[in-house]
C-alpha cells in the first residue's frame, strides 16, 4: 500500500471540504 | 516513515493526502509554507474538512512515533469536535497499539478526559490517575493527572 499524494492542494482543498474530510499536508524536502 | 505500511493504511483511511515538495514545487512551498506558517521539513499539518490546521508534527520522527503523533492528532480532531466517543476510542487505540511512542502517555490522560466528558462522571478522571501510577509514571501527563486522585 503507498500514498498517493496529491500536488494540486487547492484543489485537494476544494473536496476535502465538499467530501467533509480531513487533509494531510506534507512539506517535504525528501528525494522523491 | 510514509513507505510503512500501517502509515500508509492509516493516513489513507483517515486523510485526503497532499504534499509540498521544497525543490520539486518551491513556489507552493512557498505559498503553502507561508499560509501555514511551516519553514522547515519535515512538517506535517493535519487540517479540518476546511482547511484549518488543527495539528502539526515538525521534524523527522521514528515510524511508530509518526504514526502515533498521527495518530494522536486525528484523536484531538474528534474531540474538538465532541466526538467525545470516537475520540476515546482513538487515544486508547495509541495506547493499546503503541505504547512504547512519546505519544503514549499523552493519549491515555486525553482518553481518560474523553470518557469524563462523555459520561460527566468523575471516576474516569480518577481511574486514569490511576493508571497513571501503573504506566508512565515520570511523564509529565502524570502529573497533570495528579490533582485528579
Amino acid at each position: 500500500m503507498s500514498i498517493n499524494f496529491r500536488h494540486d492542494v487547492e484543489n485537494l482543498l476544494k473536496e476535502a471540504k465538499k467530501q467533509n474530510k480531513p487533509v494531510l499536508l506534507d512539506f517535504s524536502a525528501a528525494p522523491m | 516513515m510514509w513507505p510503512d505500511e500501517r502509515v500508509a493504511k492509516f493516513v489513507n483511511d483517515n486523510f485526503l493526502p497532499a504534499r509540498v515538495h521544497v525543490k520539486e514545487d518551491p513556489e507552493a512551498f512557498k505559498k503553502y509554507g507561508e499560509q501555514y506558517n511551516a519553514h522547515w521539513t519535515p512538517t506535517v499539518l493535519e487540517l479540518d474538512p476546511n482547511g484549518e490546521e488543527f495539528y502539526r508534527l515538525e521534524g523527522f520522527l521514528p515510524t511508530d512515533d509518526f504514526l502515533a503523533q498521527l495518530m494522536l492528532g486525528r484523536a484531538h480532531m474528534d474531540f474538538k469536535q465532541e466526538k467525545w466517543a470516537e475520540a476515546e476510542k482513538r487515544f486508547r487505540e495509541i495506547v493499546d497499539k503503541l505504547p512504547n511512542t512519546d505519544a503514549a502517555p499523552e493519549a491515555m490522560y486525553w482518553a481518560g478526559v474523553s470518557h469524563y466528558k462523555a459520561t460527566n462522571d468523575p471516576s474516569a478522571l480518577k481511574e486514569t490517575a490511576k493508571a497513571f501510577k501503573q504506566r508512565y509514571k515520570d511523564s509529565s501527563w502524570a502529573k497533570k493527572s495528579s490533582i485528579w486522585v
